[in-house]
């Protein structure tokens, strides 16, 4: 199976408090955040190497990821990291988060999956920056393939096609699609029993989280392939859907009082708030 | 003329909750850009349900209702809602699973820009804009859509549940638009409900959260007093990566996004990511054993006290105080 896995590099999240709206509103300014790949594109990345290895051995690896960023030349680190956690190819599309959209986003990578073809996409949900939720969607309709979003399970299945349990509002709703097809992933997938390939004994089970890169890795990933494009060469039409007129700082809330004990606690929620 | 259209959710043959946030923002929405506003409702057994959408002062409620349309697949739906908006100004559903899901696919069949998760409007005709949280509910940003046809989604807790007005909208029926290839390549398999006597978490009027403190008895301290309050049980995310709690009780900015009456966090530090989820809620009480913790800054009531012997005493005393 091959894969493409996007990527964005974002403000660290951690820290996402620190982020500061300049008076004049025109920006949201992260300067002094350190640079973290967008946590679900983490995962992503996970997801797609658990699908092109078997988990027993997974030093042998049984298909390709391709990893692309949207970036200027730095984001560069973050595509290397990638490859030392195990991707084989890495792209990236010159171009700064101010000329992009979700939609630009999306149809760019669509003469990318085109260009790569692919099995899958797979991708966040969302990056924890502009926290839009919508590229995933967008290009699998553009490519009129099938879309599996909010994954919290992947198993790909002999026939060709991945079965996938989606994170829904009370429950999972399990989907198969027949590839090539676009899954975006929630947090659940990076569990133990969350993503089989079809070389992967289903008893098998992953440590829990993202794997890290071991030092000979991150030499190799030195001399894995890293290409860069140009934006315009991807999408003729660069022009936004939506831009954004201002940024605010959200309103602050005002602490409370603190209570001596749950007998005065009982008594405020019961009398001063009424919601008891 | 003007107009906004809103994607009702149904579900066997039930119009969900939700869809009264969308509608509640297409009211408001309607009067900003001069214009009516329209209700879609779209599945298997629509028709019925239709029904129950004509009393909130729609101009019309139209009905796409089709056997094909029996379980939600985007690859389905997104044809026929796209179709149906047309001629609109703003398409909108609640940014529930299913509208998170379905309106980017139909943005991008439209060809139009798509603003996600919305809290407020603001502005009126053309000027509109649309605010949304971002970077975890640390900035917001006013979203300018620039395409002729507006898709958006709207946060559920920033728009109150619309109440019927009275009154009897027209109800028209569409043809469903046929699916492109995608959708002969997607098969519903099936829905594994989360069996629980308790609310879902992001409707509950009372949510009563844990954090790692609570270690391996995550459930011991915190069912009793869910059940003494008819509370959704949430935790932090911390809670969750430590196996305390599954990971779809996570409240946060990647978790579960919630608002209810009386919020209750326990044994919760306060990570930045873990405020965005829950700190738009009316009423949030911390208990912790450090006084310092950084979610006292945004509690109404904190208590510093052992969460192990707290819990179970502020348990006896609700219990008591509801008679």
């Amino acid at each position: 199976m091959k894969i493409l896995v996007a990527l964005k590099r974002v403000a660290d999240p951690d820290n996402a408090n620190k982020v500061k709206i300049p008076g004049s509103g025109d920006r949201v300014d992260t300067t002094g955040l350190e640079w973290k790949p967008n946590p679900f594109d983490e995962y992503a990345l996970e997801a797609a190497l658990r699908l092109t290895e078997n988990g027993q051995q997974p030093k042998t690896r049984a298909g390709e990821v391709v990893v692309v960023t949207f970036g200027p030349k730095e984001t560069e680190t973050t595509l290397r990291a990638a490859l030392a956690t195990g991707a084989d190819k890495a792209i990236r599309v010159d171009a700064t988060d101010d000329q992009l959209d979700g939609d630009l986003v999306a149809r760019a990578l669509k003469t990318l999956v085109e260009r790569e073809k692919p099995d899958l996409v797979v991708m966040g949900k969302q990056a924890v920056d502009g926290d839009s939720n919508q590229v995933g969607q967008i290009l699998a309709e553009l490519l009129d393939w099938p879309q599996a979003t909010f994954a919290a399970t992947i198993e790909e299945e002999a026939a060709g096609s991945v079965l996938v349990g989606r994170e829904v509002d009370g429950g999972v709703a399990k989907l198969r699609v027949k590839l090539p097809a676009v899954v975006t992933v929630d947090l659940r997938i990076v569990a133990g029993a969350s993503v089989y390939s079809t070389k992967t004994a289903r008893t098998f089970k992953y440590n829990e989280g993202v794997r890290f890169a071991a030092l000979p890795a991150i030499m190799a990933a030195k001399k894995k392939p890293l290409t860069e494009v140009k934006l315009a060469e991807l999408a003729a039409d660069t022009k936004l859907k939506v831009t954004y007129a201002k940024f605010q700082a959200p309103p602050a809330r005002k602490a409370g009082i603190k209570v001596k004990d749950v007998a005065e606690l009982v008594d405020k929620l019961q009398k001063e708030a009424k919601v008891l | 003329m003007a107009s906004v259209l809103v994607v009702a959710e149904i579900a066997e043959g039930k119009v969900k909750k939700t869809t009264h946030s969308a509608i509640t923002f297409a009211q408001s929405a309607a009067k900003a850009i001069g214009g009516s506003f329209s209700i879609l409702a779209i599945g298997a057994g629509a028709k019925a349900a239709a029904a129950e959408l004509t009393g909130f002062g729609a101009k019309e409620v139209v009905v796409a209702d089709d056997a094909s349309l029996a379980q939600y697949i985007a690859e389905r739906f997104a044809p026929t809602v796209a179709e149906a908006a047309k001629g609109h100004t703003i398409v909108v559903a609640t940014a529930s699973s299913f509208g998170k899901d379905l309106m980017p696919r139909v943005a991008a069949r439209l060809g139009a820009g798509y603003a996600g998760d919305i809290t407020e409007l603001s502005g009126e005709g053309a000027a509109i804009t649309y605010r949304r949280p971002m970077f975890a509910g640390n900035a917001f940003g006013l979203a300018k859509v620039e395409t002729a046809i507006h898709v958006v989604s709207v946060r559920q807790s920033a728009f109150p549940a619309a109440e019927p007005t009275g009154g009897a909208s027209a109800v028209a029926e569409i043809k469903v638009v046929a699916p492109s290839g995608a959708a002969a390549r997607v098969e519903f398999v099936g829905v594994e409900t989360v069996k629980s006597e308790r609310p879902e978490l992001t409707e509950a009027k009372v949510v009563v959260s844990g954090g790692r403190a609570l270690k391996e008895k995550f459930n011991e301290v915190l069912a009793p007093l869910a059940d003494a309050l008819g509370a959704a049980v949430g935790a932090s995310r911390a809670a969750c990566d430590a196996g305390y709690a599954p990971s779809d009780l996570q409240v946060g900015q990647t978790g579960k996004i919630v608002a209810p009456q009386l919020y209750f966090a326990i044994g919760i530090s306060g990570a930045i990511q873990h405020l965005a989820g829950m700190k738009s809620s009316k009423y949030i009480v911390a208990i912790n054993k450090d006084g310092e913790a950084p979610i006292y800054q945004v509690a109404d009531y904190g208590l510093v006290a052992d969460l192990f012997t707290a819990v179970p005493e502020l348990v006896t005393k609700i219990k008591a105080a509801k008679g």
